[in-house]
């Protein structure tokens, strides 16, 4: 993805294709299909893992190559209240327990009682992989964006860096990274603070039909994959049978990520480190609903204006001919 | 109704403008509300200002906008060639502003429809809605403050013959 688009390339197609928008009628591109039942979603069985981190390091090591190479030192950032966000050096990089930069995937772990035994549950945290991912839709430079197979990524080579994305999301996943990016060849004191960066469940290894490096990598068979449908069924399945609760079918209106978990997520939720990097099992209602519904209303509003323009258009009319029989 | 010079003075003539100045205010700072600028440079900080830095209220509120806008522009134009064109045609500085108007509201619809959960865009394809969008805009603004210097109207009154 990074090497995808350049940022030279990116301000040209994008000058060229907003003067094509304005000069031309504006087609529905053939790259705008409809979502369809292939998303593809994970199942994470929390009573599998064992918190070994392979899945840390398989996510590190497959994806070194994308990971930022900051340029130093950072622009002055104006004004004073912007704080840039560094995890380039040493220390930063080998972070392991929050997610950050450089370290995608984490481990959570929680101590709860399970059918009156005292356990440690770990599991792994990532992107949940939103069905209507707010960072997607709200990115104001199209660089988060949802592919067709479900996955929510953050084109490097196009964010800024603004943490909108982090700020819109409910679970706070992405990480900012000064001093990488385009703002710095735009207005890097005035604008932008980085790139955000974040799980992109190996979407270049999907696409060539290998597994997500995690789920691969990972000696207990913790994750599955597959078409968001069976996935979906495969948890209600475990549930019924094997009484464990789900997180992720319903939250933010359905996310691409599922947990099954032994004890309820409000008490796992109880149990985990929560903040930055470190992401709650809080239920979520669907952050775009609102937007949605408004969305339909749209189609609405022209009907409406034309209502009560012939509404005026018709008292006018009646007006007029009480006037030309008041004259006669 | 009065008339001035000869001329019928439609109600809507007093109350579009300040409306439609009004919408289109709402929308630029909501719009611009988008990008995450207004907590960076303080303007969220001056009380009352808050929802600025708040992402879902601008964006609720730039929605809200576009449904009044959308019955407003239709509004405006069955009104416009069922009663005014009678006595007024559209200046070029009027073409101006629709030209500009439409292309922001298309690429306005595009940008919604891309936020449906159901509807995928390309990646450049999405860049080219939200940045044309916003080149739309800014354009109008110019455009908006040389013809309101200027003195350039929306309707220009048809001389008796």
């Amino acid at each position: 993805m990074p090497n995808e688009i350049s940022r030279r390339s990116f301000i040209k197609g994008s000058l060229a294709a907003a003067c094509a928008t304005c000069a031309t009628q504006v087609p529905l591109p053939a790259s705008a299909k409809t979502k369809n039942d292939q998303e593809l979603a994970t199942l994470i069985d929390i009573r599998k893992c064992i918190g070994c981190e392979a899945c840390v390091e398989a996510c590190r090591d497959v994806n070194d190559f994308k990971y930022p190479q900051p340029e130093k030192p950072f622009p002055k950032m104006v004004p004073k209240r912007v704080k840039v966000a560094d995890w380039s050096d040493e220390d930063g990089r080998e972070v392991r327990d929050r997610l950050t930069p450089y370290n995608w995937l984490s481990i959570q772990w929680a101590r709860v009682q399970v059918d009156g035994e005292e356990m440690e549950l770990s599991f792994p945290r990532r992107c949940m992989h939103c069905q209507n991912p707010p960072c997607a839709d709200l990115c104001p430079w199209g660089a988060a964006r949802k592919l067709e197979n479900g996955i929510t990524v953050i084109h490097a080579d196009i964010c800024m860096g603004g943490k909108k994305c982090q700020v819109v999301c409910p679970w706070d996943i992405p990480q900012r990274q000064t001093g990488v990016g385009l703002y710095l060849d735009i207005l890097p004191s005035l604008a932008g603070n980085g790139v955000m960066y974040k799980c992109d469940r190996c979407y270049n290894r999907i696409a060539e039909g290998e597994m997500p490096a995690c789920i691969e990598e990972c000696p207990e068979d913790v994750q599955i994959i597959g078409p968001r449908d069976e996935i979906v069924a495969e948890a209600h399945r475990l549930e019924k049978e094997e009484g464990v609760s789900i997180y992720g079918e319903t939250e933010n209106g359905g996310t691409n990520t599922l947990y099954v978990s032994p004890v309820p997520f409000e008490t796992l939720n109880q149990a985990i480190s929560k903040g930055p990097g470190q992401p709650h099992f809080d239920k979520v209602a669907d952050q775009m609903a609102h937007a949605d519904n408004l969305a339909k209303a749209m189609l609405i509003a022209p009907f409406a204006g034309l209502a009560a323009a012939v509404g005026r258009l018709y008292k006018s009319t009646k007006n007029v001919e009480t006037e030309t029989g008041e004259l006669s | 109704m009065t008339t001035v010079a000869g001329s019928r003075v439609y109600p809507e003539q007093k109350y579009f403008k300040p409306l439609y100045l009004i919408l289109l205010f709402i929308m630029g700072l909501t719009g611009f509300g988008q990008m995450p600028i207004f907590k960076r440079y303080y303007i969220a900080d001056i009380p009352g200002l808050g929802w600025l830095a708040d992402f879902y209220a601008t964006h609720y509120i730039h929605y809200i906008g576009a449904i009044i806008l959308f019955g407003f522009f239709v509004y405006a134009a069955v009104v416009y060639f069922g009663l005014l064109r009678k006595q007024f045609r559209l200046s070029w500085a009027a073409y101006v502003r629709i030209v500009l108007l439409a292309l922001i509201t298309i690429t306005g619809i595009f940008r919604v429809l891309k936020n449906l959960p159901d509807v995928v865009f390309s990646p450049l394809f999405t860049m080219a809605i939200d940045i044309s969008h916003l080149l739309f805009m800014m354009f109008l603004m110019i455009f908006g403050i040389v013809f309101m210097i200027s003195k350039k109207g929306w309707l220009t009154l048809i001389k008796a013959e």
